[in-house]
C-alpha cells in the first residue's frame, strides 16, 4: 500500500471582482509516496507545494481529484491520527508555553494521558528544546518556534510526517539537525514528504522527488536517476599549472588551481584530449563523465520550453 | 460530549484569561464601588434602585464587548495566524472546532458574569446595608444576561466564518442594537399591511429578542420574574445560539483556509 496517493488533485481558485477569472493554483497531479520513503516535493516559491500539501491536510478542498493517506480519505479522523504536519512558518498560540502548546496538541492527537507527559519530554529532548518548555512561545526565536513545529508534528509518533519547508529559519547547525531528525525517522519506518526550495537538502536527503512549477508536476523520480544523466560532456584532471595550447584548440574549458587543472571537454574530443597530454607528458588524475546536478535538472524542468512531464519512475 | 472539544473549550478559556480579559473586572469592580458611594451621596432612597440599575446595565454591556470583540476573533485569528492548521491536521473536525471555541468564550463568559456579580451584589451591600429576599432576583437578571451572552457570541462566531473581523464586529453589534428594540419592532409589523407586514414580522421574528431577555428595571423595582418566562428565555437563547452555532459550523465546514 503507498503511504500518500494523489490521484488528479486539482486546485481553481477564481478571482476578480466577479470571481470569473480561475486561476490554476494545482493542475491535475498524480502522485504516489511509498511507505518508508523520504519524498522531496521541490519547486520554486509560488509553484504549488503549499497548496499540495494545504489539499492533503482538508484545509482546502480540491476542484476535482482525490487523494489517499495509508489507503484513507484526507478527511478521515482516522488517518489524522497517524500523519504529522508541519506548516509553513508555523505560529503557535503564544500565550502558551512550549510543554502546554504539545500537551495540547498530543491531547488534540488523542495520546493517552499517562503517556503525554513522557512523550512531550522526549520530543523536546529531541528537538533540542528540554530547557525551554517552561517558556512562553511569545519568546521563541523563529528557529525555536520550527523546532517547536517539528515537536508537535512527530509528537503523536505518526506514520507519515509532512513538513512545509522545514529549515526555514533554521541556522546551519539547526539544518543539519533536521536533516538528521528526518533520517532518523526514516530509519523508524517513518514517511517523510517534505516540501522545499533548498535542493542541497532535497539532494542529500530524499530517495525520490518531485519538481512542480506553476501548479504542474514537471518532473518525478530517484534523485539517482534524475542527477545520472550526463551532459556529453568528460572533466579532465591533470597535475601541473599550464594549459596545452593543443587542447585549448579542442575547445577545453579549462580551470587551474594550485598545481592541478581541470578541463571540460565533449565526450566526442576525449582521446584527442588524453593524447594532447601523453604528447605534452602531463600526468593525468581522473577522467569522470560530468553529470548533471539536482539543480541542473531542476532548472531544466522549469525551463518553458521543457515544459512536458517526464516521468522517470 | 468529544474530548476534544473539552480541550479545545479550555484552550480558549485559557486564551481570554492570559489575554488579560478577565481583568477587565478589577476595573469593574472599583467603578461599581465607587458609584455606589457616589448615589449613596446624591439620592436619596432610590439607592438601591440606581445601584442595580447601573450594576446590571454594566455587567450586561462589559460581557457584550468582551463577547463581540473576542468572538469575531475566535476563528479569523485562527485563520490568519494560522494556527488553525495544526489543529483541523490533527483528527479535530471542523464542527468540534468551532463548538469548542463557543463553549470556551461562553465559559469565560459565565466566570467574567459572576466576578462581576460579586461586584454588584458588593456595592449593593454597601448602599442598602444588608440584602433583602427580593435581590434573589438579581440573579435571574444576571442568568437572562448570560443568555443574551450565548447568542451574541454564537452570531459573532457566525458573522466571522465568513466575513471581516471589522464587519463581524459591526454586523453582531448591530443586530445587538436592533434585537434590543425587537418588542417595538413586531409591534410596528402588527401595525402595517401586505407585504410590508410579511417583511417586517419575518425580520423582527429574524433578530434576536434581547428585550425579552432584559428584566433589569424589572427586578430593580422588585418584580418577580414567572417562571414561564424564565423557560421561555431559556429555550429560546438555547435554540436561537444553537442555530446561530449550526450556521456558523455550515459555513465554516466549507471554507478553504487559504
Amino acid at each position: 500500500m503507498a503511504a500518500i496517493e494523489i490521484l488528479g488533485l486539482e486546485k481553481t481558485y477564481t478571482v476578480g471582482f466577479w470571481r470569473k477569472k480561475p486561476t490554476h493554483a494545482l493542475r491535475p497531479l498524480h502522485l504516489k509516496v511509498e511507505e518508508g520513503e523520504i519524498f522531496g516535493f521541490l519547486g520554486p516559491n509560488g509553484a504549488g507545494k503549499t497548496t499540495t500539501l494545504k489539499l492533503l491536510m482538508g484545509l482546502v478542498f480540491p476542484t476535482a481529484g482525490s487523494a489517499r493517506i495509508l489507503g484513507m480519505e484526507v478527511n478521515d479522523p482516522r488517518m489524522k491520527a497517524q500523519i504529522g504536519f508541519l506548516p509553513e512558518q508555523p505560529y503557535f498560540y503564544d500565550y502558551l508555553t512550549a510543554r502546554e502548546l504539545l500537551e495540547y496538541y498530543g491531547q488534540l492527537s488523542g495520546v493517552a494521558s499517562k503517556d503525554r507527559s513522557r512523550k512531550v519530554n522526549e520530543v523536546l529532548q529531541r528537538v533540542g528544546l528540554p530547557d525551554a518548555a517552561g517558556t512562553q512561545l511569545r519568546k521563541f526565536s523563529k528557529g525555536m518556534l520550527q523546532r517547536v513545529g517539528i515537536a508537535q508534528a512527530i509528537l503523536h509518533d505518526p506514520k507519515v510526517v509532512f513538513f512545509d519547508e522545514p529549515m526555514s529559519g533554521l541556522d546551519p547547525m539547526g539544518r543539519r539537525e533536521v536533516r538528521d531528525l528526518m533520517e532518523q525517522l526514516k530509519h523508524e519506518g517513518k514517511t517523510v514528504f517534505f516540501s522545499t526550495h533548498i535542493l542541497s537538502d532535497a539532494e542529500a536527503l530524499c530517495d525520490r522527488v518531485a519538481i512542480i512549477h506553476q501548479g504542474e508536476l514537471r518532473g518525478i523520480g530517484a534523485v539517482a536517476d534524475l542527477t545520472s544523466s550526463v551532459h556529453g560532456k568528460v572533466e579532465l584532471v591533470w597535475q601541473g599549472s599550464s594549459v596545452p595550447g593543443s587542447l585549448k584548440a579542442l575547445g577545453a574549458e579549462c580551470h587551474v588551481t594550485g598545481d592541478t587543472v581541470r578541463a571540460v571537454i565533449s565526450e566526442a574530443r576525449q582521446n584527442a584530449a588524453l593524447e594532447a597530454l601523453r604528447r605534452e607528458g602531463l600526468r593525468l588524475i581522473s577522467l569522470t563523465p560530468v553529470r548533471m546536478s539536482l539543480e541542473d535538472y531542476f532548472v531544466q524542468q522549469l525551463k518553458p520550453s521543457e515544459a512536458a512531464v517526464e516521468v522517470t519512475s | 460530549m468529544s474530548m476534544r472539544l473539552v480541550h479545545i473549550a479550555s484552550n480558549t478559556f485559557r486564551e481570554a484569561v492570559r489575554d488579560r480579559v478577565l481583568y477587565n473586572l478589577i476595573a469593574f469592580a472599583l467603578l461599581m464601588s465607587g458609584a455606589a458611594i457616589l448615589v449613596g451621596q446624591i439620592s436619596i432612597d432610590i439607592e438601591r434602585l440606581v445601584v442595580i440599575n447601573l450594576g446590571l446595565t454594566a455587567v450586561s454591556l462589559f460581557g457584550l464587548v468582551i463577547a463581540i470583540f473576542i468572538g469575531i476573533g475566535l476563528v479569523s485569528k485562527e485563520i490568519d495566524r494560522r494556527t488553525l492548521y495544526t489543529v483541523l491536521s490533527r483528527p479535530t473536525r471542523r464542527w468540534e472546532f468551532i463548538v469548542g471555541k463557543f463553549l470556551g468564550l461562553a465559559g469565560t463568559l459565565v466566570v467574567n458574569t459572576v466576578f462581576m456579580a460579586i461586584g454588584v451584589f458588593a456595592a449593593l451591600l454597601y448602599v442598602s446595608h444588608h440584602f433583602q429576599k427580593a435581590d434573589g432576583w438579581l440573579l435571574v437578571a444576571l442568568y437572562f444576561i448570560i443568555l443574551q451572552f450565548l447568542i451574541i457570541t454564537a452570531l459573532a462566531l457566525l458573522f466571522s466564518s465568513f466575513s471581516s473581523p471589522l464587519l463581524s464586529a459591526v454586523f453582531a453589534f448591530a443586530l445587538f442594537v436592533i434585537g434590543c428594540f425587537a418588542e417595538d419592532l413586531r409591534g410596528f409589523a402588527s401595525m402595517t399591511q401586505g407585504v410590508t407586514r410579511w417583511v417586517a414580522t419575518g425580520a423582527a421574528y429574524l433578530v434576536p429578542n434581547f428585550s425579552a431577555l432584559n428584566v433589569i428595571s424589572s427586578v430593580a423595582h422588585e418584580q418577580p420574574v414567572s417562571g414561564q418566562l424564565i423557560f421561555y428565555n431559556t429555550a429560546y437563547a438555547l435554540i436561537y445560539a444553537a442555530m446561530a452555532l449550526c450556521g456558523a459550523v455550515l459555513v465554516f465546514e466549507h471554507r478553504n483556509l487559504k
